[in-house]
């Protein structure tokens, strides 16, 4: 069995008709790159036009609400400078994560990677459901299943796929999630994961699908929103009530206390860890902060850079099972997945600082513009293109789109300066473009020398160009070209559409013809060479 | 333009006698002539002594922003031959000063160079856009400039975001004679052109640059404003393309025109 990362599914269920309804064809990782990925998606317009509105929006909303905060400088360093430290002494705070987890009495469970996760999942699902009054089969039936919290480490592990694998349907809670799910989509998006979708097409997914999977959306559904609300209540509310067994992810937890924490806005998450028998968490182990006292920073700096609120509506704390109160058996599962490997390097380490707010994406002009399926993983955007790659590896044998990913930005800087813990998020997309020409050059498709004829496309033109530019006189003598050029067409004073590889830039864009005499050599002619 | 080189009567006379190396930028050299001959006038109009080092070349930013971080290296170290001699350089350019202050040390100590790292740190603690040079070093916002028409600005990314050049160029601008500055929506968002994105990804770049444009235009401005000229031929790229009539100038091409010049 392939090792499955970062938004690499599982193998297929293939033992009868699916459960749920069935994910896009194809793997994530398997994408032909992020530039044939966008084009395709700036070819939707609806989907164009939702994104820009939706995130228009919560830009807006996120800077009025940061704003009002004197002190969001001073939090963002706190949150910085805590995750840091958590992450300098890892070992030590797992550890003791470990040690209070137990004692509060959850049984913990540690994964390498996705494979490990899924194999204790399924397995820790399969014993919880065989210990109710309604036995687990393998059949597929109404009671096999499991209902999930929003969670983007069960998504990076591809876990719905793994538990569907054995005849487990895992059904999504979360209304967004919902959407997706039912809509035989991907998320689009981390914290809105329909944010792609309007209210027209929700309601025809709605209509067409919810009956397939349980209680029908009513037969005069309209499009408003308190109306596909109320579907989707109905609709999960069965399934929260049968459900036996919840699993979810954590947005944080306290190594001190051994508490976790999921940051929701619905409530249906909250339904999910209270109302089954058995709590079955997956942590990614960055999620890990020393104190209960550090909350109170990442509490004030999550909601706003993420649903632009004061305050989040349902944020659930808990500590192990309580008798009589929730869950009677809680496990903890520890993945790795590839995150010891980003925390080798000191500088891509600080992509690990993420919280998973979305600020970033909702900033990104790229993402607005093709929404988060041109990505190639469930982490889409700015901090999915320097936390994919180096999750998933940027050896000699990366992957064709995560070789794309840190060039698929403007550089414009607007994710850096929205980050609430400050990850150089620029800075590090251009680290890992060096990341990505050493793979080349170590896979031999890159000739690593500084000799321009042998090399050839791109890195012969960067190694032309830099050694050209190396050198004051052989950069004159190339601008005077440049000028003699512009004499040839100076007929008109712009120039339109042109053979490929310049048509990428005058398919939609003019470009002024070259003056034929530079900066340089007016300087020359006018002030002698003084220098 | 005056072309004469000052004589010491003049800078005497003048209430700075500073000395600045223009940075032309490699950009501007070439394509953009007369945004570097404007620096040249307006700092002269000011009092300074200016030169040109014609060493220099390329500050090296799209071949590390490409990834290309050892084959930018000599030119981090030309950067610094270049200009070391050099109490104040100034450039028209928030990238390309941006990239010599944030890049040129990371990129020595890529290459494991302790000593250029240094000193391009050093060099880079005295380069200066133009805006932050005339506003931070000489003190003036009001340049004496003239310019009787509708423009609009744009702020450009690498100027607000890396080299942090803040309100100092609408500072400028709105201490012009006879200008009218009309607001632009969505002034920060980024025009698409990002060096080598543009040609990577030019699809997502053109529909980038088709948002910045439609803004522009709809501004009703007679000309676009900025900072780096690289991202005022992207923009005006595609307002040439859509006839929209909007020409594209440089924030020092504005503050070099005097009332005097147009008489």
């Amino acid at each position: 069995m392939s090792i499955p990362v970062a938004g690499h599914p599982a193998p297929r269920y293939e033992g009868g008709p699916r459960l749920t309804p069935a994910p896009p064809e194809g793997e994530l990782i398997d994408s032909p790159g992020f530039p044939q990925a966008a084009k395709v998606q700036l070819e939707n317009p609806v989907q164009r036009g939702n994104l820009q509105h939706a995130m228009t929006a919560i830009r807006t909303k996120r800077q009025r609400v940061v704003d009002e905060l004197d002190h969001w400088e001073e939090l963002r360093v706190a949150g910085e400078q805590i995750k840091n430290r958590t992450l300098r002494h890892l070992d030590t705070y797992l550890l003791q994560l470990e040690e209070s987890l137990t004692r509060a009495g959850s049984v913990v469970h540690w994964a390498r990677d996705a494979a490990e996760a899924n194999e204790i999942a399924v397995r820790l699902v399969k014993e919880a459901l065989a210990d109710e009054d309604v036995q687990y089969d393998g059949t597929g039936l109404a009671d096999d299943e499991v209902v999930k919290v929003k969670s983007m480490v069960t998504q990076e592990i591809a876990l719905n796929e793994a538990l569907e694998a054995d005849g487990i349907a895992a059904w999504e809670t979360d209304l967004a999630e919902i959407i997706v799910q039912l809509g035989h989509d991907r998320p689009s998006h981390f914290l809105v994961p329909a944010i792609h979708r309007n209210r027209a097409e929700v309601r025809e997914i709605f209509l067409e699908e919810m009956g397939r999977y349980g209680k029908p959306a009513p037969e005069d559904l309209d499009s408003e929103p308190r109306n596909l609300a109320g579907a989707a209540r109905l609709h999960l509310r069965e399934k929260f009530l049968r459900a036996k067994v919840g699993i979810s992810g954590a947005n944080f937890a306290v190594a001190e206390t051994g508490t976790l924490t999921v940051v929701e806005s619905e409530g249906n998450g909250r339904m999910c860890l209270t109302l089954p028998q058995t709590l079955i968490t997956i942590v990614g182990i960055e999620k890990v902060v020393p104190t209960l006292e550090d909350l109170e920073v990442f509490l004030q700096l999550l909601p706003r850079s993420s649903t632009a609120e004061r305050m989040n509506p349902y944020t659930s704390l808990w500590t192990g099972p309580s008798q009589g109160d929730g869950p009677e058996k809680m496990h903890v599962i520890l993945l790795d997945n590839g995150r010891t490997r980003v925390l080798e390097d000191p500088k891509g380490r600080a992509a690990l600082r993420c919280i998973r707010c979305t600020a970033c994406l909702n900033v990104c002009p790229v993402y607005e513009k093709v929404g988060g399926h041109a990505y190639g993983s469930v982490y889409p955007g700015p901090i999915g293109s320097i936390l994919t790659p180096q999750l998933r590896g940027t050896d000699a044998g990366m992957s064709t789109v995560d070789a794309t990913l840190p060039f698929a930005s403007s550089l414009c800087g607007a994710c850096s300066d929205v980050c609430p813990v400050r990850i150089p998020i620029a800075d590090l997309l251009v680290t890992m473009r060096n990341k990505v020409i050493e793979a080349k050059k170590e896979k031999g498709k890159i000739a690593n020398k500084h000799v321009p004829f042998l090399a050839h496309g791109e890195p012969a033109a960067m190694t032309m160009g830099a050694w050209m530019m190396a050198d004051s006189k052989r950069w004159s003598a190339a601008t005077k070209a440049a000028g003699a050029g512009g004499f040839l067409l100076k007929k008109a004073d712009h120039i339109g559409p042109m053979p490929w590889p310049l048509s990428k830039w005058t398919n939609a864009r003019d470009v002024p013809v070259p003056p034929q005499e530079s900066f340089r050599s007016w300087w020359k002619r006018e002030r002698g060479g003084q220098s | 333009m005056s072309a004469e080189p000052l004589t010491s009567d003049d800078v005497a006379a003048r209430p700075t006698g500073v000395r600045v190396a223009l940075f032309a930028t490699c950009a501007s050299d070439v394509m953009f002539p007369g945004t570097p001959k404007a620096v040249v006038t307006l700092l002269e109009r000011l009092g300074c002594e200016v030169v040109f080092p014609d060493k220099q070349t390329c500050c090296g930013q799209p071949f590390a922003n490409s990834g290309y971080f050892t084959e930018s290296v000599p030119l981090v170290r030309n950067y610094v031959d270049t200009f070391a001699p050099y109490d104040y350089i100034v450039g028209p350019s928030g990238s390309c000063v941006g990239a010599v202050r944030h890049q040129h040390e990371m990129l020595a100590e890529h290459a494991g160079d302790a000593g250029l790292a240094r000193e391009a740190g050093e060099v880079a603690g005295r380069t200066y856009d133009i805006s932050e040079f005339l506003v931070d070093v000489l003190g003036v916002t009001d340049v004496g400039a003239y310019f009787p028409h509708k423009v609009t600005y744009h702020p450009t990314c690498h100027s607000m975001r890396i080299a942090r050049v803040g309100d100092k160029p609408m500072r400028l601008l709105e201490a012009v004679k006879g200008i009218t500055i009309l607001p632009l929506a969505d002034a920060d968002r980024c025009c698409g052109f990002g060096g080598t994105f543009a040609l990577k990804n030019p699809d997502v770049s053109v529909a980038m640059a088709g948002d910045k444009a439609r803004h522009v235009a709809d501004t009703g401005a007679e000309y676009l404003v900025a900072g780096d000229n690289l991202c005022l031929l992207n923009i005006s790229g595609v307002l040439n393309r859509q006839q929209a009539g909007v020409k594209p100038i440089h924030l020092a091409e504005i503050l070099a025109g005097t009332e005097e010049d147009l008489r």
